[in-house]
């Protein structure tokens, strides 16, 4: 089969790999339909994330058709179209009984600190992605989720990331109504996050990034107040002089790792790797945000650690809240937005890649080439309208 | 400033507003907390069928694991003596991005081993940028270029070279 080959930082391919088997009573063989690049993939190919081997497959947001299940699983049958959620997730642990299904205990042997990911590195489990025409799909009675007939396949393979993501960032906001909500970054999570915090009741969202069509989308799309860091000199003072000086309610830090606008966060956390990314965002989040008010984090950064005033979190009195999303505890209110015409999903995709074409798809996305907003690879078997 | 926008505009404003979500998501669930340690009816567990590196934090293998990519080589060495050490240690992280750095030198000796030249523009992209952004392409060659000349002229006028060149 094909499938997407790392070969190290900025270098992709498509090689020919073996099928993927059944390893567990519990797995499926899927046959990929849409596999989405996400722009956490994109600290993968930016060499950000240890422990990501050469030849490993990425892709966290896909949909497929079951070809194939384990002896153990009673909910799929081959032929179902399926929404694959990004997290792998045992359904049984500790955590996946509190519905933290991102933080299962029984899917990643190379750490604890982080749950089991398809496609993302051996600090996520090891699992190769979807960007392939076919996957293993472990603990396939728990996160597959069969798509709801009529769904858009281009609105159901939104839903295995971004759109919760983009929602759990608001959830996790405490949006209470009329609140001021600042989302940092104009990517496909910030500006579904920036979206989504009007479901909870946000009085006023803003929207803050530095490139410009990815802005311009935002007004339209979310809609929000946007502004360019480059043309505001310094955004927390900006922040603060349009909300009467006390901050915002809420800061949303959607970019993670790989943000721009300082240069000692970008020297430290993307060129030397002496801090887990560059921690821009969650910065400028911190001291942007008012005396108790909450910044919540869904950007993703790495293991080790990040410059950022904790002491204005302590002397602030703030709220933290981040976690990965849990997607299967949100996908049935999400597949309701969607039928409802509350969210579109699909207005995100600009790009539709075959697979065969991986290496210019990563490198459209991470250069910000061709207004390209959210691409999507689509295996040559497959219908791509 | 840019002209503030009426909520009520704004399609499905406010139809997931709930005061009750205070605090937020995500919290431990006391009622649905085991308090009992790694209590849970476990899944079967995978067969080990390949090398599977496990955090020293864990203290009982997961029940499934990815099968990508298994350790080997100058890296994998590396990986095994990283996975000595605990998640907390910074030591652990930073053997792990050395590793995947020399496996990225591994992987290019693979597949000349292999008779494979790699395409590495070709890897990168470079048809998209090509397509997208040829003034961008230009001005990189012309920096690396001129980088390398500087280098070059730097090397060449080193007193280990003139010594050398002497003899």
């Amino acid at each position: 089969m094909l499938a997407m080959d790392y070969r190290g930082p900025y270098r992709v391919r498509v090689e020919q790999k073996p099928m993927p088997t059944i390893q567990h009573p519990e797995d499926a063989i899927v046959r990929v339909t849409r596999s989405c690049i996400c722009g956490s993939d994109l600290h993968l190919y930016h060499g950000m994330v240890p422990d990501t081997r050469i030849g490993m497959t990425f892709g966290h947001e896909f949909t497929g058709i079951v070809e194939e299940v384990g002896s153990e699983v009673k909910n799929l049958k081959a032929g179902d179209h399926v929404i694959v959620p990004f997290n792998i997730a045992c359904g049984k642990c500790h955590f996946c009984q509190q519905g933290l299904f991102g933080n299962c205990h029984e899917a990643n042997p190379e750490a604890t600190a982080v749950g089991g990911i398809f496609g993302y590195s051996h600090t996520a489990g090891g699992y190769d992605g979807g960007q392939a025409e076919y996957v293993r799909v472990p603990y396939a009675d728990v996160g597959p989720t069969k798509i709801p007939a009529g769904m858009d396949l281009d609105d159901a393979v939104l839903l295995t990331d971004v759109v919760p993501t983009g929602y759990q960032a608001a959830e996790m906001a405490g949006i209470k109504r009329g609140d001021t909500v600042v989302v940092f970054g104009a990517g496909p999570v910030g500006i579904m996050a920036a979206r989504c915090a009007w479901l909870f009741g946000a009085g006023r969202v803003i929207v803050i990034d530095h490139v410009e069509y990815r802005l311009d989308f935002a007004r339209q799309y979310c809609p929000a107040e946007v502004y360019n860091f480059r043309s505001v000199e310094d955004p927390v003072f900006f922040i603060k002089k349009i909300t009467d000086s006390l901050g915002a309610d809420v800061c949303i830090d959607a970019v993670g790792g790989d943000a721009a606008g300082s240069a000692m966060h970008t020297l430290l956390g993307t060129k030397i790797k002496l801090e887990a990314g560059a921690a821009t965002a969650l910065h400028w989040a911190i001291n942007a945000v008012k005396k108790g008010g909450i910044v919540s984090i869904v950007g993703v950064y790495g293991p080790t650690g990040n410059i950022v005033p904790i002491g204005n979190v302590v002397n602030k009195g703030i709220t933290i809240r981040a976690n990965q999303a849990s997607v299967k505890r949100l996908l049935p209110r999400l597949i309701d937005h969607v039928q409802a015409g509350r969210i579109n999903p699909k207005a995100l995709i600009t790009h539709k890649v075959p697979l065969e074409e991986v290496a210019d798809a990563y490198h459209i996305f991470s250069a910000k080439l061709d207004g390209c907003i959210k691409p999507v690879l689509v295996p040559s078997s497959v219908d791509r309208s | 400033m840019q002209q503030r926008i009426d909520p009520t505009t704004v399609v499905g404003w406010g139809v997931d507003a709930d005061p009750a979500n205070d605090p937020t998501y995500p919290m431990r669930d006391v009622s649905r907390d085991s308090k009992g340690g790694l209590d849970w009816q476990r899944p079967t567990l995978q067969p080990e069928q390949v090398e599977v590196l496990r955090s020293t934090e864990h203290n009982r293998r997961p029940a499934v694991y990815g099968t990508s990519t298994p350790p080997s080589g100058l890296s994998g060495a590396i990986r095994r003596r990283a996975f000595r050490k605990s998640e907390g240690k910074w030591s652990h992280w930073l053997m792990l991005l050395a590793a995947d750095r020399i496996n990225v030198i591994e992987g290019i000796g693979d597949d000349l081993m292999h008779g494979r030249v790699p395409n590495i523009p070709g890897e990168m992209g470079i048809r998209s940028e090509m397509q997208h952004n040829m003034p961008g392409l230009i001005r990189k060659v012309a920096v690396t270029g001129a980088v390398l000349a500087v280098i070059a002229a730097l090397v060449r006028s080193s007193p280990h070279s003139s010594t050398r060149n002497r003899y």
